[in-house]
């Protein structure tokens, strides 16, 4: 069971791929789709491995993406 | 639109949050910029630091990084160029409580209101002073900066800059600031625990932040897109605390020295102010009465 979750706005998106190479467990990966501004958003393709630590939401600088860790 | 199907508990929200007018949002940096990076630092270190929202006020000038105003849900002041040092010097006079950030860019710190800068060293102001250095002047279209590095092609210098830039973190020092640091939007922990030393520390703080321009700088430098940018940050940086400010300037595409440079103690320009007026009008001397009323 993952210990975190990653949470995407994805029509806030610009695409800019840093919350894609920047999580430590690379549970992300940018979306062949279109949001409706034509940015690919980041899609979630390693949900277990998320460990919630946030990395993503500080370096994306569209506030479009957070993780967290959940409370048990 | 895309779906995820994950297991998101529905009070979650993005810890930026409370500190940004998400009304505004998207917000008019461009794809790849790293402004907003450097907001999710500040954020956090304003969470971190248990600040009093209602003390905090956050004072821009001009210019892309200008911005940071506007989005703030704090008491925010987007002023003219160059003036957020004298505004927030104000401010800070004023209402000696209040906890005042300037929040701006290279050219509007350093060009514009460079004079502005120094004076407010040398008095060690109680400021804390962000500097999102993106190296060019973005938002009037690209042309060349007191921080533009030697050769970097911009609209004013289409065969490349001839003159030496300032490295602002040996300019800090020299005028004065007790606290100095640089980092890049590639090192967000750091950055975020900087901000946050500098919210907790008295007198003149300054944090300079290498930020990415994909559409004035990097693009006519053929510098490739904001990702580009992080990773040279990630591989050309060398943390170097306590390194020596006169040999950390920039170039183009060479080493990056980041860390804490500067952290030393000054009274700041309160206490001389008060130590001078009581040594020289003795009983005289009153304390200002500040009144403020929300
Ligand atoms: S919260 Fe951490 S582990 Fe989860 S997606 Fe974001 S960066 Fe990756
Ligand atoms: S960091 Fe933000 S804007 Fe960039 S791709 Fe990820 S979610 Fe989109």
């Amino acid at each position: 069971m993952a210990k975190g979750f990653v949470s995407i706005a994805a029509e806030r998106c610009k695409g800019c791929g840093f919350c894609v190479e920047f999580c430590p467990t690379r549970v992300l990966v940018l979306s062949s789709a279109f949001n409706s501004t034509g940015y690919h958003p980041p899609h979630v393709v390693a949900a277990e491995k998320c460990s919630g630590c946030d990395l993503c939401g500080m370096y994306c600088p569209d506030f479009a993406i957070f993780g967290g860790r959940y409370a048990r | 639109m895309i779906e995820t199907t994950l297991d998101i508990p529905a009070d979650a929200r993005n810890p930026v949050e409370p500190f940004l007018r998400m009304e505004r949002m998207p917000h008019i940096w461009c794809a790849g910029c790293g402004i907003g990076t450097t907001v999710n630092c500040f954020t956090r270190a304003l969470l971190k630091s248990k600040a009093n929202l209602d003390k905090v006020a956050v004072v821009s000038g001009i210019g892309c990084t200008g911005r940071v105003a506007g989005y703030a849900r704090l008491d925010s002041f987007h002023t003219t160029h160059g003036r957020a040092i004298p505004f927030a010097t104000g401010l800070k006079l004023a209402n000696p409580e209040l906890q005042v950030v300037v929040y701006s860019g290279d050219g509007d710190l350093f060009a514009i209101g460079g004079n502005h800068f120094i004076h407010a060293a040398r008095r060690n102001m109680d400021l804390k002073v962000i500097c999102v250095n993106n190296m060019i002047y973005a938002m009037t279209g690209g042309q060349t900066a007191p921080t533009t590095p030697l050769e970097a092609l911009t609209s004013t210098a289409p065969y490349g800059v001839s003159e030496p830039a300032f490295n602002l973190v040996s300019l800090a020092e020299a005028a004065g600031a007790c606290y100095v640091a640089r980092w890049t939007t590639y090192h967000v922990m750091q950055l975020s625990r900087s901000m946050e030393e500098a919210l907790g520390k008295k007198g003149f703080c300054f944090i300079e932040v290498l930020s990415p321009c994909p559409t004035l700088y990097q693009r006519r430098n053929r510098m490739g897109d904001g990702l580009d940018a992080m990773k040279y940050y990630k591989e050309a940086s060398k943390i170097r605390h306590g390194a020596p400010t006169s040999e950390c300037s920039l170039s183009k595409s060479g080493e990056i020295v980041v860390g804490k440079f500067v952290d030393r103690e000054r009274p700041d320009y309160c206490e001389l102010l008060r130590a001078q007026m009581c040594q020289s009008l003795g009983e005289r001397y009153a304390e200002p009465e500040v009144v403020c009323s929300r």
